[in-house]
């Protein structure tokens, strides 16, 4: 009951800084928290990133297996994703099944390595219609502290781009190669408070939030991936904005990525 | 211990008696706590232990989930120990399996030994381990990790519960095995010590050993539960430590 009580004079006051273009934490609407990648966290992983977004901490895992293609696309490798909001990361996860939430940031961040054709899924059939690699991209969320679908998704992609194909190990080539990245599709997340569209969302504003919209942008200058999500709307206009401060966004967040390149 | 008889079995000791990654039959892998990891748990620790990454959160004493499990002369103790998809060399489907299930279940009923769950009546006290990355002796470090989460979060215990496995390779009887060790040597013993009153509240054994070798398997792995308790306190003082003091306690 008290909780609640404070939730909602948090969220007035989140409202009410927004509504004079301020932030609980001080920063601005168009500004990021500070973000940190951390390649390689995991040896025994393929590939692995640490990601911190302020005080929310993901960890992102390659593994890759010899498999069998979907029968629809028998010349491609298969590519699973799935993130776990683990009851570690936050005071509010029970345990349990996957909740709507975590199955939320698993489809988004799919969606966009998927639309991006960020890996070459063709180079990942070995014999088609036989024997393909399965790439699974586990999204580990270890402090949810507001928008984990960008931070999930910028694990991912740099854990993607620093990934090793175990060939040797599963006896399919004589050398294990690095997994061919072709494109990097970062998200940008903006919720409304009010009048105002802010980036990069914290777990309160979230809370507060009336509409949250997700862009997924690559470095063609294509937009790859969208989500409209929580309760509110959004005008054509605000959504034609949003797109152009998420261009800006993925340029600066894509070259952490660059950088993490092994 | 699956790979018994596997092909390619490694020789674990060397004829001067070190080990693969030059170790003593005694010696302790390098061993990393940080009190405090995450800010929004009540209590937290990361525990990198060899090749071991653990990361441990404790939220509570708050409201049981699911309600029926409330005990109305204490607190209930909920552990899940759980293991990320990545961290092992196979992919580990997520989700709780029958092993996770096991292994929660007797860290749980080792803390139950040592908190004063009697002082929070109608509450529930959650404990979460996440392996993140794992090379054997990850209930151990769990536990450890668990342990000193606990008493970051402020909840009065006997005494912080270190834990270690001892083992038997190539023969002889060794301390915190590896790997390889692990799944090629003869047994594996995991336990976790009450250091003040000297007994032992988490006792798993699998493998073959004699009655004299068990006999030196327990003593060596209190001896090594005693070092591992010394660098648990070192964690938390580091942590509440509110002046650091240059060149101070060492």
């Amino acid at each position: 009951m008290s909780e609640e009580v404070i939730a909602e004079i948090l969220t007035t006051h989140i409202l009410d800084l927004a509504a004079d273009g301020r932030r609980l934490d001080g920063r601005g609407p168009d500004e990021y928290r500070p973000v940190s990648t951390q390649p390689g966290f995991v040896s025994t992983a393929d590939g692995s990133a640490l990601v911190r977004m302020g005080q929310t901490r993901v960890l992102a895992g390659i593994k890759l297996e010899p498999g069998k293609p979907f029968p629809d696309t028998p010349n491609a490798g298969v590519l699973t994703t799935n993130a776990e909001l683990i009851p570690l990361s936050s005071p509010t996860f029970e345990p349990g099944p996957p909740q709507p939430g975590a199955i939320e940031v698993s489809r988004v961040v799919d969606r966009a390595i998927r639309a991006a054709e960020t890996i070459d899924l063709a180079r990942l059939c070995v014999t088609p219609g036989e024997k393909s690699w399965v790439c699974y991209v586990d999204v580990h969320v270890l402090e949810h502290a507001g928008n984990l679908i960008d931070a999930a998704l910028l694990a991912a992609v740099t854990a993607l781009s620093n990934s090793i194909v175990p060939a040797k190990r599963f006896g399919v080539a004589d050398s294990d190669y690095a997994l061919d990245v072709l494109h990097l599709p970062i998200e940008c997340t903006f919720v409304r408070l009010g009048d105002a569209i802010v980036v990069d969302p914290t777990f309160e504003e979230e809370h507060a939030a009336q509409g949250r919209l997700t862009v997924a942008t690559d470095e063609t200058g294509r937009v790859v991936a969208m989500q409209k999500g929580l309760v509110g709307a959004f005008s054509p206009d605000d959504v034609k904005s949003t797109v152009r401060r998420a261009f800006v966004h993925g340029e600066r967040l894509r070259s952490l990525v660059k950088g993490a390149r092994a | 211990m699956g790979n018994i008889g596997a092909k390619d079995v490694p020789v674990l000791l060397s004829p001067e008696g070190l080990r693969l990654d030059g170790r003593r039959l005694d010696e302790l892998r390098p061993i990393r706590i940080e009190a405090g990891a995450l800010h929004q748990a009540d209590g937290s620790a990361f525990v990198e232990w060899g090749q071991n990454k653990v990361m441990a959160a404790v939220y509570g004493p708050r409201e049981v989930h699911p309600r029926h499990l409330q005990q109305n002369n204490k607190a209930v103790i909920q552990c899940k120990y759980n293991m990320a998809a990545f961290a092992v060399d196979e992919r580990k489907r997520p989700g709780l399996d029958r092993r996770s299930q096991e292994i929660s279940k007797v860290i749980a009923e080792a803390f139950e030994s040592v908190v004063f769950a009697e002082e929070f009546p109608r509450t529930s006290i959650d404990v979460y381990i996440e392996v993140l990355q794992a090379n054997a002796g990850t209930r151990c470090a769990g536990l450890v990790a668990a342990s000193v989460a606990l008493a970051d979060a402020g909840i009065p215990m006997v005494d912080l519960l270190p834990a270690v496995a001892v083992g038997k390779i190539g023969g002889q009887i060794a301390l915190d095995l590896k790997k390889e060790e692990d799944n090629f040597g003869e047994a594996d013993l995991p336990m976790a010590l009450v250091p003040q009153s000297g007994r032992l509240v988490l006792l798993q054994m699998e493998g073959h050993m004699t009655e004299e070798e068990l006999g030196r398997a327990l003593d060596l792995g209190v001896k090594g539960c005693r070092d591992i308790y010394d660098r648990m306190k070192a964690a938390l003082r580091e942590r509440y430590t509110m002046t650091p003091v240059a060149g101070g306690a060492a």
